[in-house]
């Protein structure tokens, strides 16, 4: 061997007992739905999970009934000293079982194993630990003395981090005394089912937890169901219009958390090597199927050559493929559907005129995959510059001066979040205070924590989650 | 301002070209004020990225044959080092014998690169390793604290390569650096490689009294620009020695200057150093920063003593299956 090959280091997946099918979870037990069941199946490989089940109209109202019983009958009236009890139950239980939640996240989703272990999994268990330190002092969120909880919360959550997203909608809710009725999304449906089973393991009473799998028409039944209370939805922005148009006219309180285009700007003045490395994780942390990927590089022109020829060194240093191998830097791409809307705008961006790049390397044979690539020459009429791809693909635009990055980078109907990249500390104060994205980043990207609150602007959605502002979407005055 | 790493920047010598201080950087140096200039127009140092990047590629899985693969590697890049006040020939002598034949048990176990020692005992290692392809490395120039004047400096140099030195480690002068006096470190670097003829020049930038990770990659380039062979981290006399993010930025300063100027700088991170795991993180990051090219005892170095008898223990573990004890590695 000349040259430093690193030979597999797969993760063992027996520590996970796959099931040929699993049921929904309703009023504390696991039950079978209504709906023909969905296959789940392994990006990485094409192998089928399991077949889960789905939930019907039926099958929302009896979680949703489960849900407003434990509300009125147990969670509500219980003491925050005692709920948070339960979440820290929930959180420690969630590391113990860590490297089973990674490594069935890792098989259901496609992303790299030491994304699920490393990112995925601790920070899902931070968000109960957060929480439940919040649980008995909700006095102190800003909403008065003895705020109170909304009752039951319709939920429905994306496939790109679904064991983290679950933690960020069912952590809060139950702090807050709400009982949640949650929809994974079809693809990714295994984590959520683990977690009912943690939710049985840690005693959490009947009800306060309910978990419906299915796809669209079963996140449909639980957004519309005429008894939820609160809203709360993650996703695309196609889908977030359509629930705000079924919510519109009720009592329903709504939080959306949808799309982004964020512009990751680099100064001439910035750390380059941290620079690239803040671009290439702020655009293929999670193949780019992250809502707020840094998708569209604004960088000064007088170091554009420099910046594009050290992210391209980099990007070629990735290692793209098995994703349960502990050195596998860019997993599979979560779904056939999802590979042939990147295929889509990546064919649009090249018929535009922009130079697509991508480094050399063999792909697997089987599954659905897509190589890191990198657009140069990419204007803001571009449709690469304003559509989101979600997937491992970026817009690499210019500027001349901060006014024309800031302009460039609020040309966007998104508006999530942004990074900025500078070693001059005024400028990126003076460029944050412009920026209109729920989160800017600062010489990083691509951090999240359970007390930053995150959340956007424009067609990225509104309301917060995470922090003390999160916690308040799911409480109301008294 | 970072034209120097601007790989389609004019004036960039031809790679081809033969080692030397670099034409496209011959202006730099022709004032206090454009040096100081030329090194503060580097790019910054993110201290949080730079370790976030470090512990990264600290968690690659390196197994099987990979790992046998680079405990052998990292043996061959192993100076094998003593610098001692007690330091005697017959030390010496014993250090020289290892450096030959790390693992008596083993034949197929390779050589370290170097044998480092004081100045004076330089013709003992030498002499010891005839025939050997292990270079005797001495350290010079007041080492370790660098504080005496340059006459002094250079006749060390001139001595440590009279007594057989064919590999001179100095230490720049951090009082200068820190101070701003970049010229007369530079100049003092100059004057060194000129006293070390033929031998090669490591440059020890003593990284843990620079402190910041801007000073270390001003100090890498300073080095580079003056002449030095290698770049390396420490004396192992000052705490914190060699860290896995120094090394980080010296990798990126030296993967720029070839990019610059088509002339390949080796690193040396030394000290602190203890462990096959420690050596193993060191090697990914030289394969993903610097790249493959670097993956060779010309142009890195493991500055260390006890580092080689892990890597001994644990190529033995490989081997057999089972752990043995220290007493299955040699004492010096």
């Amino acid at each position: 061997m000349t040259v430093f090959e690193y030979a597999p280091a797969p993760e063992s997946r027996s520590i996970v007992t796959l099931r040929s099918h699993y049921g929904l979870f309703v009023d504390g037990e696991f039950t079978d739905g209504g709906g023909t069941p969905l296959p789940t199946v392994n990006p990485a490989t094409e192998e089928v999970l399991g077949e889960v089940a789905v939930g019907t109209d039926a099958d929302v109202d009896r979680a949703v009934r489960a849900a407003r019983k434990a509300f009125t009958r147990v969670w509500g009236p219980m003491r925050g000293c005692d709920r948070g009890k339960y979440l820290f139950r929930i959180a420690r239980l969630l590391q113990e079982r860590a490297r089973e939640f990674a490594v069935l996240e890792t098989l259901d989703n496609g992303k790299p194993i030491t994304e699920s272990r490393d990112v995925d999994v601790p920070l899902a268990a931070a968000h109960f630990f957060y929480h439940a330190g919040w649980a008995d002092k909700l006095d102190h969120v800003g909403l008065g003395a003895a705020p109170r909880p909304h009752g039951v919360a319709g939920q429905v959550i994306p496939w790109n981090f679904p064991l983290l997203m679950l933690a960020w909608k069912v952590a809060p809710a139950l702090a807050a005394g709400n009982t949640v009725v949650l929809k994974p999304a079809e693809t990714t449906p295994l984590t959520a089912l683990l977690f009912a089973e943690v939710c049985q393991q840690a005693d959490l009473p009947p009800g306060v937890v309910n978990i419906v799998t299915g796809a669209g028409d079963t996140g449909r039944a639980v957004v519309e169901h005429a008894d939820v209370d609160k809203v709360a939805f993650t996703g695309s922005t196609e889908v977030g219009k359509q629930i705000a148009r079924a919510v519109a006219g009720t009592q329903k309180v709504l939080t959306l958390e949808l799309g982004g285009k964020a512009a990751n700007i680099v100064f001439d003045d910035a750390p380059v090597d941290q620079a690239v490395e803040g671009i290439v994780r702020g655009i293929f942390f999670n193949q780019g199927h992250v809502c707020c990927a840094g998708s569209r590089l604004l960088v000064q022109e007088s170091v554009h050559d420099e910046v594009v020829a050290a992210l391209k060194r980099r990007i070629g240093t990735l290692r793209v493929g098995d994703p349960l191998d502990k050195n596998t830097d860019v997993g599979a791409i979560n779904s056939p559907e999802q590979l042939a809307r990147i295929r889509e705008l990546v064919g649009i961006g090249q018929a535009e005129g922009a130079q697509l790049w991508q480094p050399e390397g063999d792909l697997p044979e089987r599954g659905t995959w897509f190589k890191p690539t990198v657009f140069t020459d990419v204007t803001p009429a571009h449709r690469i510059a304003r559509d989101e791809v979600f997937g491992p693909v970026l817009s690499v635009l210019t500027f001349r001066t901060p006014d024309e990055a800031v302009a460039k980078a609020n040309n966007s109907t998104y508006g999530l979040s942004a990074g900025i990249w500078s070693e001059k500390g005024s400028r990126i104060l003076a460029v944050a205070n412009q920026l209109r994205a729920g989160v800017v980043w600062a010489n990083t990207f691509n951090q999240f924590d359970p007390t930053s609150p995150f959340g956007g602007y424009k067609q990225s959605g509104y309301g917060r989650e995470g922090g003390r502002l999160g916690l308040r979407a799911y409480l109301k005055e008294s | 301002m970072t034209h120097a790493l601007d790989p389609t920047a004019p004036g960039r010598a031809d790679p081809a070209a033969p080692a030397g201080v670099p034409d496209a950087f011959a202006d730099v140096t022709r004032s206090d004020a454009a040096f100081r200039a030329f090194l503060h127009g580097l790019p910054g140092v993110d201290q949080v990225g730079a370790e976030a990047r470090a512990a990264q590629l600290g968690t690659r899985s390196i197994k099987t044959t990979a790992k046998a693969w680079a405990i052998d590697t990292a043996i061959s890049m192993v100076d094998l080092t003593t610098l001692e006040g007690a330091d005697t020939p017959g030390r010496v002598r014993s250090l020289a014998a290892k450096a030959r034949r790390p693992d008596p048990s083993d034949d197929s176990c390779p050589q370290v690169a170097a044998v480092c020692v004081y100045g004076d005992l330089a013709g003992v290692a030498r002499d010891a390793l005839v025939g050997t392809g292990i270079h005797t490395a001495a350290v010079a120039t007041a080492f370790p604290s660098g504080r005496a004047s340059r006459a002094v400096k250079i006749a060390d140099v001139r001595d440590a390569v009279g007594n057989g030195a064919d590999e001179i480690d100095m230490v720049i002068d951090r009082g200068a650096f820190l101070a701003g006096r970049y010229l007369d470190v530079f100049e003092e670097v100059v004057a060194v490689k000129e006293a070390c003829g033929d031998a090669h020049l490591k440059v020890i930038l003593e990284t843990g009294e620079l402190r910041t990770y801007d000073a270390v990659r001003r100090a890498s380039w300073l080095a580079m620009l003056a002449g030095g062979d290698v770049i390396k981290t420490s004396t192992g006399k000052v705490s914190p020695a060699a860290t896995l993010p120094v090394c980080l930025v010296m990798l990126e300063a030296v993967r720029d200057f070839r990019a610059a100027t088509g002339v390949q700088i080796g690193v040396k991170p030394a000290g602190g150093i203890r462990t096959t795991k420690d050596a193993v993180k060191h090697l990914v990051m030289i394969n993903e920063v610097a790249g493959p090219d670097w993956l060779h005892p010309d142009f890195f170095r493991f500055g260390a003593s006890s580092l080689l008898d892990d890597l001994l223990l644990q190529r033995q573990k490989l081997r057999t299956g089972h752990y043995s004890g220290p007493d299955h590695v040699s004492v010096v």
